[in-house]
Parts: C-alpha cells; structure tokens; sequence
C-alpha cells in the first residue's frame, strides 16, 4: 500500500466518524501515561534500595536521596494516576464496539490492577507522610508492597494488550461472544513476554531518565557523593534491563511469523516473499516499491526466522484490507530496535571502562551521552508501543474485531482531542515547573519544602485583614 | 439471591464507598474555595492539605474499581451508558484530572501566585466533579439510558432528576468534608478554625438537607419508577438519612465532631442506598434489569475473586492507612 492509498484509504468516508479522532486520543492519552505508569512500576524500587543503604547503613546522604525521590513520585504519581483514569473512561468513551461486546472476556485483568493501583495507592499516601511519623525500619518497608503492586499492575494491563494481539477464553457463533473463560483471555499465550518486555522497558525508561538527571548535575560541575549515588543506582538498574530487553525482544519477535506474519512484514518493509530474507534497514514505501533502504542480505532471515534460508513472508500474501499502515510501523520498530541497541551498546562501553579501573563520569561526553540516554529510552518506548499497535491494524482484537468496527459514530470526538491536548500541555507545564522549583529549592539548602500558604510562611492579604 | 445480583451489590458497595470517601475529599475543595485570601485561608487551607493529602488517591481508585467492575459484569450497559452521558462523563473526568494533578502541584509550589493558581484549579473542580457525577446518576435512574445504542446527549443528564442529582452530590461531599475537617481541627487543637468550619458546616448540612427532600416533588414526575421505589422499598432508608442528618447537625452544636463523622457518612450512605434500593432491579432504569444486563457467568464469578481478593488485601491496608491518619502522631506536622 502506498502512501497515496493510506491518505485516501484516511480520507474516505468509509470509517465511523469516531475512529480517527479515538485513533488520535487514544495515542495521545496513553502516550502520555506510559511514561508516568513507568515510574509507578520502577521508580519505588530504586526509592527501596537507596532508602535501604540510607536505614541500614546510616547514610545520611542516601536517606536525603530516598526523601527527595519520594517526593517526586508524589508530583509524578498523581498525574500518573489521573491520567491513567483517564483511559479507564476512554475504553467506553471511545471504543464502545469493543467493550459492548468484549468487555466481560478482557475485563478480568482490569479489576486485578484495580486492585494493585488500590495497594499502591494506600502504601504511597503511608510513605510519603510516614517520613518522621513512623520507626524507620517500618517506614522503609511500606516501599515493598508498592513495588509488588507496580509489577502486578504491569502484568494485568499488558495481559489485555497480549489478548489484543493473541485473543483466547471466548468463541464466536454466529456472529455472538460466547464461551467466555476470562482466565483464558488473562493468561493468553503471549501475556507473558510481552509482559516481561514491558517490564523491563520501564526500568530502561526511569533508569536512564532518573540517572541523566544527575548526569546533568554532574556536567554543571555538582559531583558530590548525593549526585554519585543518584546516578549509580538507577543506572544499575536500567544497565541490566538495556543489556536483557534485546534478548526478550527478539523472543517476543520470533514468535510473529505465526501469530502476525502482516506485522512482522511491515516491520521488515518485506514486500514480497525472499528466500532468504535481508534485513532492509531504513527505505520508505512510495506506490509499492521499496525506496532508498539499505539491504543487508540473510541477516532478515537470520534475525526473524532464526534461519539462513527461510523467508519472512511478504505483504503480498496479506490480503490487502488485512494490511497495516506500513511505514510507520516499518520505521517505528526500527528506531526502536536502533535506540535500544545504542543504549545497550552505550551501557556495555561504560562497564567495561569501570572494569578497566577508569571512571566515566570523569569524561564529559560521558555525561552528555547519559544526559540524553532519558529521553532517547522515552523514545524507544514510545517507538516500540507504536510498532505494535500500528503493526496490528486494521485490527484492535486480532483477527476478530477490526477498528472500525470497535470505534463510535461520535464525530464531536475532534473538540474532545483538542481539549486534550490543552489539558495535558498545562499538566506536563505544570510538574515541570513544579519539580524544576524542587530541585531549585533543594540545591538552595532547604529540605522540607514548606506550602507557601502554610503555617510558617509570612502571609499577608491584600484585603482589608492582615494577618488574621 | 443471584450471581449477578451478588456482582451488582459488589458494584454498588464500591459506588458508596466512592462516594463517602472519595466524596469528603471532593468535598473539602468547597471548603479551600471559601476559606478566603491567602493569609485568611491558610490555616484551613493547610488543614485540608494534611487531612486528604495521604488518602485521596487510594479514595479516588474507588472509581477505577466501579467502572471496571460495571464494564466487566455488564459490558453492554456500560458501553450505552458511555456513549450516551459522554457529556458529563467528560467533565467529570475532567475535573477528576484538574483536581488531582492541582492538588499535588500545590503542595510544592514555589510561589504563592503558583500555589493560588493551582489551589483555585484544585478547588473548583473539586466542587465541579460531584456535579456532574451526580447528573450521571441522575440520567440512569431517570430511565434516559437506553439498553443499547446512545440515547439523547443533552437530555440524559439536564434534567430534573439530573440536576438535582448534581446538586445533591455536590451537598453531600461538602457535607461530609465539613465534618471531617472540623473533627480534624477539633483534634489539633485550633479553636478558632473549629469554630468558623462548625458553622459553615451547619449550613451546607441545612441545605443539602433541605435540597434532598425537596428533590422529591419533581423526580415523582421526572422519574416515576425511581420515585415510586423511594416512597415504597427505599422509604425507610430515607428517614434514616434525614434522622441521621438532624443527629449529625446536633452533634455538630453540642460539639461532638467525632461523633458527628459516623452520622454524617450514614446520612448520606442512606440516601445512596436508598438510591440503589429504589431503582432494583433495574440496572438502567425502565431499559434494563441487572439480570438481563450481566456478562458472561464465568467472568462474573471471576470478579467475585477479585472482589474477594479486594476484601483479604485491600481492606486491611486501607484500614491501617485511616488509622494511621487518624492516630496522634500523625495529627500534629
């Protein structure tokens, strides 16, 4: 398909007047929240291992650290938390042809990260205000359950995505849903690597981010053991998960071939069948040729097959109304396979260099690198969630619900877009300024960082009552 | 009783649950709304941060778990009413969203012009989400859900029962926060801050009050089958609530704060459930009954699990997270 049939195939008037906008939301909105449901999933953990160093071995400076952090998961966990109600509403909101239909075979995993988000709600609202209220040891542990509930909650939410891509636990006979097994949909039989993939990809994602915070304190020439250790242990974390994520990549790719052969050929840019199959780095589909890519031959085989002569079947055995926007997935997958790599490859120079008894962070292009490794982690993420759902098109369940089917005839959807946008520009503005005037505060020596309307502040109203 | 019914009730307890406590943090933003200036509020102000700031996001998936549970156990339902009250359903969101994100902006605040910014974000949709909730509600006790398809957007929810529904829940929240802030107050101590909540307390609790039973004349033509369960099966849960009501505005006078939380939540849990009673069986009012609404029978015992699991896990937390609010130690900052 080319890009003049994609734009036609946008422009006709075939579609319900609801999905391009839902299309449009749903990217926007759950863009957006993944980011935050990252931080809900890693963050307590690295919060649990310097507040640990900080309790056990009296380290104040570590103690400081776990303060400071716990309160910017309190600014970054309220908008992850709303936020994350907001996809709860979109699902009937948006999509009323999928959860009219399939609500009560893909529920299931919702009420069990409703469950986790309760549990890690309750521990947040203790931790936060435990500090100085609570014995310390104890204090410490309210950490734990909310990193468990983070790993659950991942575990549920992917297992509807899993279902999406693997649907299981239901029939359909003449054209209704019956035989519904939830547990069958729950535990589909891709739950879980694609849940370990995510898994990982958000310790990736708040490592790099959290570390490059410091990197930049250290760059701006604060290299003081608090930066030291706010560096160290998130970028232990996302090391690992950088080095392991490609390895549960590939696993989850293999299995395409089977499951998606139209996703995996447009992640390939294969159009037709070759034997063996290169890998085609780059290049644009223009009116059904492949343009301008760079074919490295066998290794698509090699990587995709696990073989140096099978094929990756081409677009060409996909029925054409079955086909996926192609170059948006094809590149999507790729920035998220180049991105990944790079910071793997990045993490490896790094350790090796310490084995060698040198210290990176002695070097600036070090720094700078790990400056941008957040957002670039951000990206491939991003990349990554784009791939797949693109790549499943036409369908939102495979093979038995398409798009179009599961989206509303609500053309007014456009307004809802464009408040959306509005709102959560103002939001990110918000916690950006927020945690910016937190880390300001808190270079300036203050550590509590008292409400400006509160008790110890100096207030006085412009009305006619002054100090009352 | 069947398994639906079982499921519906799991469902309903958790829209109570919502809305009592959920509903005293909403609550507590009319009460920042008025507190007045910068200096004048600070003392009240600074109050609510500290007696909702540890509990409203675990109040607040109280939620989450209504709209789960409704879209699992009964997806078509769920879909309809969705599409139908997107208007006020997207307020409400709206407002969920501003308040949270406000609130936590607020606390770290640099500045007092940042802090007015949010605290007056924080506040209004605070006041704005019960609104439009209680519309919502409003719409499928009054019959205007349709049991398949979308029903009229406006219509369904500016309406008498609607209307009044917001009205009422915008009441019952300020009702509720006012009680608990002003045992809140009364346990730290602060006369003078008692004093002024005991009375603005007072009057929203005349007034909700006086709104809930004047609600009755036109939801008899607005809403026959609602209003028929509430002067039939639902008839003494609504003495109860206005029993409760007066004994919690008496307490309030005879300055018995503590006391007047648990009159005040049964106040308005009465009204709720009289809600709920009245309307049984039907899950959409005149369109569908909870029966014919339920999903697949296996996912219905499959929630039972996790309303099962949410009764060993979930309580006890949450129930160690109130006492802990609510203990001496964490009182005073």
């Amino acid at each position: 398909m080319g890009v003049h049939d994609l734009a036609r195939q946008l422009l006709t008037g075939d579609d319900p007047a609801g999905l391009m906008p839902a299309r449009e939301q749903m990217a926007l909105s759950l863009g957006w929240h993944i980011v935050l449901a990252c931080f809900g999933v890693a963050f307590p953990t690295m919060i649990f291992v310097v507040h640990r160093r900080g309790v056990v071995r009296d380290d104040p400076v570590a103690l400081a650290l776990a303060q400071r952090w716990s309160k910017v998961s309190a600014v970054l966990f309220a908008i992850g938390a709303v936020s994350g109600t907001v996809l709860s509403f979109e699902m009937g909101l948006l999509w009323p042809g999928l959860m009219g239909r399939f609500g009560d075979v893909l529920g299931l995993p919702f009420a069990f990260e409703g469950l986790s988000f309760f549990v890690e709600a309750i521990f947040l609202g203790i931790y936060l205000y435990g500090w100085g209220r609570m014995p310390p040891r104890r204090h410490l542990l309210m950490v734990l359950p909310m990193a468990a509930a983070g790993v659950v909650g991942t575990f549920c939410v992917i297992s509807v995505n899993a279902w999406m891509n693997a649907p299981a636990g239901f029939r359909i006979v003449d054209g209704r849903v019956t035989d519904v097994n939830p547990w069958a949909a729950m535990f589909n039989s891709l739950v879980w690597l694609q849940f370990t993939h995510m898994w990982v990809g958000a310790y990736m994602v708040v490592g790099f981010v959290v570390s490059g915070v410091y990197a930049v304190g250290m760059l701006r020439g604060r290299r003081d053991a608090h930066h030291r250790l706010g560096f160290s242990v998130p970028f232990a974390f996302a090391s690992v998960a950088a080095l392991v994520q490609p390895l549960v990549g590939h696993l989850l790719g293999s299995t395409l071939v089977d499951r998606q052969p139209a996703k995996l050929a447009a992640f390939e840019l294969a159009i037709t069948t070759e034997s063996p199959s290169p890998l085609r780095v780059g290049g644009l589909l223009v009116n059904d040729q492949v343009r301008g890519a760079l074919d490295i031959p066998v290794l698509g085989s090699l990587i995709a097959r696990g073989s140096f002569t099978e094929p990756v079947p081409g677009l060409d055995t996909i029925p054409v109304q079955d086909r996926p926007p192609v170059n948006i997935t094809h590149w999507a997958f790729q920035s998220m396979i180049g991105l990944g790599t790079l910071l793997a490859l990045a993490v490896l120079v790094f350790w090796f260099a310490r084995w060698r008894r040198r210290d990176p962070l002695e070097h600036r292009w070090v720094l700078r690198f790990a400056a941008v490794a957040g957002p670039l982690a951000v990206l491939t993420l991003e990349s990554g969630w784009v791939a797949t759902e693109v790549g499943r098109q036409p369908w939102v369940v495979y093979g038995v619900l398409r798009t179009t089917q599961a989206a509303g005839s609500n053309s007014g959807l456009w307004w809802l877009l464009a408040a959306t946008m509005v709102v959560y520009a103002g939001m990110t503005t918000g916690a950006v300024v927020v945690l910016r005037s937190m880390a300001r505060r808190w270079r300036a020596g203050q550590t509590d960082l008292p409400s400006p309307y509160g008790p110890q502040a100096q207030l006085r109203d412009a009305a006619t009552e002054p100090g009352r | 009783m069947s398994l639906p019914v079982v499921v519906a009730a799991a469902l309903f307890l958790g829209v109570l649950a919502y809305a009592l406590l959920a509903g005293a943090d909403f609550g507590s933003g009319f009460f920042d709304l008025t507190a007045g200036g910068s200096a004048r509020g600070a003392e009240l102000r600074t109050l609510v941060d500290h007696s909702i700031g540890p509990v409203w996001e675990a109040n607040h998936v109280w939620l989450i778990y209504v709209l789960v549970t409704w879209w699992t156990g009964f997806p078509a339902t769920f879909a309809s009413a969705m599409s139908t009250l997107i208007l006020p359903m997207l307020l409400a969101l709206l407002g969920i969203v501003l308040r949270g994100a406000a609130f936590a902006f607020r606390k770290y605040s640099a500045t007092l012009g940042q802090a007015r910014l949010f605290g007056a974000i924080f506040a209004g949709s605070s006041v704005i989400t019960p609104f439009f909730l209680g519309t919502v509600a409003g719409g499928i006790a009054s019959g205007r859900v349709p049991a398949r398809g979308r029903g009229d957007l406006w219509s369904s929810w500016l309406n008498p029962t609607s209307l009044f529904g917001g009205a009422i829940a915008v009441g019952t929240c300020a009702f509720l926060a006012g009680t608990f802030l002003v045992a809140d107050a009364t346990r730290s101590g602060n006369a003078g801050l008692t004093q002024q909540l005991r009375r603005r307390t007072l009057a929203v609790g005349v007034v909700t009050g006086a709104v809930v039973f004047a609600a009755l004349v036109p939801i008899t033509h607005d809403s026959p089958t609602l209003s028929r369960g509430l002067s039939g099966r639902a008839a003494p849960l609504i003495v109860l609530s206005g029993v409760a009501g007066v004994a919690t505005l008496v307490l309030l006078l005879r300055r018995r704060p503590h006391v007047a939380r648990f009159t005040a939540a049964a106040a308005v849990a009465a009204v709720l459930l009289g809600w709920g009673v009245a309307q049984y069986p039907w899950l959409l009012v005149d369109q569908v009954t909870v029966t014919q609404g339920a999903g697949a029978t296996a996912t219905l015992w499959g929630l039972l699990v996790a309303v099962g699991l949410a009764g060993v896990i979930v309580l006890p937390a949450l129930a160690y997270l109130f006492r802990l609010t609510q203990s001496e130690s964490w009182t005073h900052s």
